[in-house]
């Protein structure tokens, strides 16, 4: 399994789109953190960049990568090799060289000049939505058997996930405003990843605003040990139950 | 530590031209009592190291009363520890515990009626209900007391240092903490209050009402239950204050409240869920103040008018201003705002189109304080993009004409 991934690995980076990646997330978080005079700021800018372009990317790349490498896992196929075997190398692969370039492109810049608690929140946040995403899209593109029809789906739920929902939990929050809504954002919060990292982050800066009863809510909640665990434990499973699905449809799938 | 207390004392002898009167357990008088009965004006008690269980002690005279490092009165939380009611008192570096605690009464460890002249200096103040308690009082001078009280609820807590009806009074050097208002104000006039710090009061770190014309300079407000309020005062001048972590659902840096005619200048605004909130206020001139990391920078609430706000460094704020409404009758000029991103093509340092520091989603969560769940949301940056396009729901009029383009030198 780990011969394989390292195989994919190998492969990935001899395409050098990861390398581009790696790269452009480097000089994006290294100009961002030059150019404003104060890192909290750089690290706002950061956060729209891992929320949004780190899923985008993640979907995108992995999508056309399972496209691209099928003649590829065909073969692997007709070997003694268990289909589950393949598929996680596949996206063992994909996982690790997404997770480099955040590492190197963001993680270098963001210890090098503010290695602090909302720093640390940043790069837990995209390791998380990388992992999440790359899952995601293993799904989206097992799924379904034509390329562009994957890619679509795929493009179809970065747009959920990053915009639609925010609209619908908007519509929600002002249709029931005359009830307690607060505990239920938590519940709302914990179905998309990319709330709930959002979350996460600015519960590390923007801690005065939070202190409503809301914010009070949150603080008591995602502050403490038990929210760091939640939050830990809700992005593994919005890894492995994508995950898991793609695996149960790859192992029955006609190829 | 004796001899200089002997050389204090023939200073003082030679200047007042009273007696001195010592007191001490191991001195022919030993109870403070005894000797306030035996001193006449002008004379000075010395009150040395010992811990003085009498009860309540009342001064009418012109006394001048000194401790020494380990002097200590203590209320065994029964009584009112010292009650002055004359003029051209000294209290002065003296340890006063464990005043008593009653619902009825202002029970204070330092209690002043009807005085004129009394200086209160470098006393210790611990575990009291009210620390020093002033009423009808002129020209008091409260400096370098160390006040220390054990916060349990608003109602068993008193205020640390506490005026009503006085003027001239002049309360600087202290540091108060853990009482309900830090230092509490009503009807007090031509005062000033310089250089405290006042921190971790369950309620106000200072608190005042219908006090007119006084100075606040240099004090130090931080982590206070609910910030500072002030509330129905005309002519206050606040400078060089610094307003800190004052954290909580109603907590502000400052709450204006039907003030007129005041300034606000170079004070510092750090960490505040809200730095300035303004309610029914008027004629404030606000400049020079530098407003940074707070939740909201300053709320203005639509019953304001004629406030000026100009040359104010906004920095790193989630949000620069809120107001409930559209009406706005207040002036913005000359400001910096991190969030401007405006040009300025003739270099004069002053952006060329106008700011706008309310944004949709700030009047969002002031309509439905839910939604902060969507803060910083790629959604909601949207919306307020759209807003400054076309403006629908924030007040038109709030606007900076003339924003700076670098950061003030404050």
């Amino acid at each position: 399994m780990l011969k394989l991934s390292r195989y994919v690995l190998y492969d990935i980076l001899r395409n050098k789109i990861v390398i581009a990646y790696t790269l452009f997330l480097f000089i994006v978080s290294f100009s961002m953190f030059r150019m404003e005079e104060n890192s909290s700021k750089a690290i706002l800018s950061l956060l729209n960049i891992v929320l949004i372009v780190l899923p985008l990317i993640s979907l995108i790349f992995t999508t056309i990568h399972y496209y691209n490498s099928y003649e590829f896992i065909e073969l692997m196929l007709s070997q003694p090799l268990s289909r589950t075997r393949i598929l996680l190398s596949e996206f063992g692969g994909v996982c690790i060289s997404l997770l480099s370039a955040f590492w190197i492109g963001v993680g270098v810049p963001v210890l090098l000049f503010s290695a602090d608690d909302t720093g640390f929140a940043l790069l837990f946040t995209g390791t998380a939505l990388t992992i999440v995403f790359t899952s995601i899209a293993f799904l989206a593109s097992v799924r379904s058997k034509d390329k562009a029809r994957g890619i679509g789906f795929a493009l179809l739920l970065w747009f959920y996930f990053a915009l639609i929902y925010d609209g619908l939990v908007l519509l929600i929050l002002f249709a029931f405003s005359d009830y307690p809504m607060e505990k239920f954002t938590l519940l709302l919060s914990a179905l998309n990843p990319i709330d709930l990292g959002r979350i996460f982050i600015m519960l590390k800066m923007d801690i005065s605003a939070l202190m409503g009863y809301t914010g009070a809510l949150y603080k008591d909640f995602f502050g403490s040990g038990k929210g760091v665990l939640f939050t830990t434990v809700i992005m593994l499973l919005w890894a492995a139950i994508p995950l898991w699905l793609a695996v149960k449809s790859f192992r029955k799938k006609d190829m | 530590m004796k001899y200089f207390f002997t050389i204090v004392f023939s200073f003082l002898l030679l200047i007042s031209f009273g007696n001195t009167i010592i007191v001490g357990p191991a001195q022919p008088i030993r109870s403070l009592k005894k000797a306030i009965e035996a001193a006449r004006d002008k004379d000075t008690i010395l009150i040395l190291s010992g811990i003085y269980k009498e009860g309540s002690i009342i001064v009418t005279k012109s006394l001048t009363l000194i401790g020494e490092k380990n002097t200590v009165l203590d209320g065994e939380k029964k009584y009112e520890i010292l009650l002055i009611s004359g003029n051209n008192v000294v209290v002065k570096g003296i340890q006063f515990r464990n005043s008593g605690y009653s619902a009825m009464n202002d029970f204070a460890s330092i209690k002043l009626v009807d005085c004129n002249n009394v200086t209160l200096e470098n006393n210790t103040v611990i575990h009291s209900y009210f620390a020093i308690h002033i009423s009808n009082t002129t020209n008091a001078i409260i400096r370098g007391n160390k006040i220390t009280g054990i916060p349990t609820s608003e109602q068993l807590t008193g205020n640390g240092i506490h005026l009503w009806k006085s003027n001239n009074a002049v309360i600087e050097n202290n540091h108060i903490q853990g009482h309900r208002d830090g230092i509490y104000f009503e009807f007090v006039t031509q005062s000033q209050i310089r250089n405290n710090l006042s921190e971790k009061n369950i309620r106000y770190g200072l608190h005042f009402m219908f006090s007119n014309d006084d100075n606040y300079l240099h004090n130090t407000f931080r982590n206070n239950g609910a910030g500072v309020a002030v509330m129905y005062s005309k002519r206050v001048r606040m400078e060089k204050n610094h307003f800190e972590e004052n954290w909580g659902a109603s907590a502000y840096g400052i709450l204006l409240k039907d003030i007129t005619d005041s300034h606000i200048l170079l004070n510092t605004f750090h960490k505040n869920t809200v730095g300035v909130y303004m309610e029914g206020s008027s004629r404030i001139e606000i400049q020079k103040n530098s407003f940074k990391n707070n939740g909201w920078a300053i709320k203005v609430q639509a019953s304001c008018d004629d406030n000026i706000f100009h040359h104010n460094n906004f920095t790193g704020n989630s949000f620069d201003v809120g107001t409930n409404g559209t009406m706005v009758l207040n002036k913005f000029y000359n400001n910096y705002w991190d969030k401007y991103d405006g040009y300025d093509i003739n270099k004069d340092g002053i952006g060329d189109i106008s700011y706008h520091p309310v944004s949709m989603y700030s009047m969002i969560i002031e309509q439905n304080p839910t939604t902060l769940m969507l803060f910083r949301s790629f959604m909601v940056s949207l919306l307020d993009k759209a807003e400054k396009a076309i403006p629908s729901l924030t007040p038109e009029n709030l606007f900076d004409d003339k924003p700076m383009m670098k950061m003030l030198k404050l």
